[in-house]
């Protein structure tokens, strides 16, 4: 079954909000200033794929050169021995994976909590949560990193992923607005057939929540794939450094010219698993966006 | 409810919300509570805390670098955020329409987005390189000498300004979503009635929106006064201070100098700056902003 509020999405592609046919002014202006936008917003993309494809020595050449003389593919050999790329990459894609995992499940349980049960306080920390949305990272970070050296987790990656198995309010937020929608019937019929609380959670709330889930799993992983502050601060051995670690010391001054190709093979390289991810579940994420966005 | 129910509901909510809430006391409350007393103290992290009473405060309000890091965060915040937020509005209510290549435009625009972190970082670091990058190689095309960017102090906050324009598309897609729900019904009435299209969006469109505008103001402002990557990848807080953030100099004064009593305190008037500023925008906009009637559908 699908939640009634599916609608507006198919309208996104299809419904016009006018009907007339013929092409008037404000829409060739307005199809105009697209082209124009969308040039403007595509030429530094182009840039960076064709900056990364050039020599050293071509890039310092002014005006740059739209496409690569001579097309220099060793560059994306080279970044693997200037930076450990391939143990950056893996260190973050471990990191973001377990992050996702982590908020999926904590924040979907902690979603479903708020949204089924009408338990005693249910308000009160409702409106907590909320509040936390706008609670700043680095407002905390000092106390937190004094926490977890108490713990001895400096330098090792569980400051970075434990966090996630508590939840993230924003998460929280979103999938508690689209449990909300779940109709109460299918739980009835689940409680009749003597299903457990837990067990209505994984195999009726969980699998009718596709988009939603999605949307979370999306800004998880953007997140912490891009995170910089926390594993500056908690990382400090070369073979546990994260991508963004990594890639910043490309504008260090341990180089006396910038590496320009470099730092656009690195920008390419990063942007892959985030352009992955949405090309496989645009969709959903689309839909995650319009169901929850408007309640907001 | 019965009794039984109704307490059987209390057990299954803490139940499940036991995740957040373990999370909450030790990872949100328990950090914002010590760092009240830390801020109160000289605490180096190594040694135990000693009590100093307001004078981490005190210096602050004396300290030049203080006053200079807010400075510069509010008036990127004041810049970029309302600016950001009109062209994401502007790029939806373009695409809003029936127009030819309507799927590519939304994609092209959101794009962008996807690169974002050290990455866009890296790449505006050369857009704005004032000798071979992009950006003032495209006002050459209209006769415009470009000025040096990051490296002038005058002008390397308004290069970080710019760059957030970039990303743009985020919030289009959220007004995009949001102009959906506005009942092309609605828009029709408007017409019949008389209304141009200017009238039709500043009387029905907007504020149906509002509740995203205001959504996207809040979170723009709050994301804004965290600028940390910027200020760490392209200007290490320069040239002479004039992109030293606030979060930038918290991190410096924390993990630099290990001031941790000091940095609390920082980080205390940052907390109270956002709470402050949340309040206020939802006090006004309770005024501007259309709260949808009735329950959920």
């Amino acid at each position: 079954m699908k939640p009634a509020s599916t609608a507006p999405v198919s309208n996104l592609l299809t419904n016009p909000v006018r009907r007339r046919a013929k092409p008037d002014g404000v829409k060739i202006a307005s199809f105009i200033a697209l082209i124009v936008t969308t040039f403007l917003m595509l030429l530094p993309l182009f840039f960076m794929v064709s900056t990364s494809l050039k020599s050293s020595r071509e890039m310092l050449r002014f005006p740059p050169t739209f496409f690569p003389e001579s097309w220099s593919f060793g560059n994306y050999m080279e970044i693997f021995d200037t930076l450990q790329f391939g143990t950056l990459y893996k260190n973050s894609l471990l990191i973001a994976v377990v992050t996702v995992l982590g908020t999926l499940v904590s924040s979907a349980l902690a979603a479903y909590g708020f949204a089924r049960y009408r338990g005693r306080g249910n308000s009160f920390w409702f409106m907590l949560l909320l509040s936390t949305m706008m609670l700043p990272y680095p407002a905390i970070m000092v106390p937190q990193f004094i926490l977890f050296s108490k713990l001895h987790w400096i330098d090792t990656f569980l400051p970075l992923i434990v966090p996630s198995f508590f939840g993230s309010a924003y998460n929280i937020f979103l999938l508690r607005q689209f449990f909300s929608t779940l109709p109460e019937e299918l739980f009835d019929a689940g409680r009749i057939d003597g299903c457990s609380e837990f067990r209505m959670w994984y195999t009726i709330a969980l699998p009718l929540s596709g988009p939603a889930l999605a949307t979370v799993a999306i800004f998880a992983f953007i997140y912490s794939w891009n995170d910089l502050l926390a594993p500056v601060l908690y990382l400090s051995s070369s073979d546990l450094f994260t991508l963004p670690i990594g890639m910043s010391s490309l504008t260090s001054s341990r180089f006396r010219i910038p590496p320009w190709h470099l730092l656009m093979v690195a920008s390419v390289l990063a942007m892959v698993p985030i352009v992955t991810l949405f090309a496989i579940a645009q969709k959903q994420f689309v839909e995650g966006i319009v169901l929850t966005g408007l309640k907001s | 409810m019965t009794h039984r129910e109704s307490r059987r509901q209390t057990f299954y909510m803490y139940l499940f919300i036991s995740p957040w809430l373990i999370g909450f006391l030790l990872l949100a409350l328990y950090p914002i509570l010590s760092s009240l007393y830390y801020s109160f103290t000289n605490y180096d992290i190594i040694h135990a805390p000693k009590f100093v009473g307001l004078a981490n405060y005190n210096e602050m309000f004396h300290d030049e670098l203080f006053w200079k890091s807010v400075t510069v965060t509010l008036k990127f915040t004041f810049i970029s955020v309302p600016l950001q937020l009109l062209l994401a509005l502007g790029f939806a209510l373009l695409l809003n329409q029936k127009i030819p290549m309507r799927g590519f435009f939304r994609t092209a625009m959101y794009f962008p987005s996807m690169v974002s972190g050290v990455a866009m970082s890296l790449l505006w670091y050369w857009i704005f390189n004032p000798q071979i990058g992009l950006f003032n190689y495209i006002l050459s095309w209209f006769g415009i000498h470009g000025p040096a960017w990051l490296m002038d102090p005058d002008t390397a906050l308004y290069a970080l300004i710019i760059m957030t324009f970039w990303t743009a598309g985020s919030g289009m897609i959220l007004f995009l979503a949001g102009l959906q729900g506005v009942p092309a019904s609605l828009v029709e009435a408007a017409k019949l009635d008389g209304a141009g299209r200017f009238k039709t969006f500043i009387h029905v469109v907007l504020p149906m929106i509002s509740p995203v505008l205001l959504f996207q103001l809040i979170m723009g402002i709050i994301d804004s006064f965290q600028v940390f990557t910027q200020a760490f990848v392209m200007t290490q807080g320069g040239p002479n201070y004039s992109t030293w953030f606030y979060v930038y100099n918290l991190y410096t004064s924390a993990f630099k100098e290990y001031r941790a009593g000091y940095s609390s305190a920082l980080a205390w008037v940052l907390l109270i700056v956002v709470m402050l500023f949340t309040a206020i925008i939802m006090k006004a906009s309770n005024r501007f902003v259309h709260q949808e009637g009735g329950g959920r559908k």
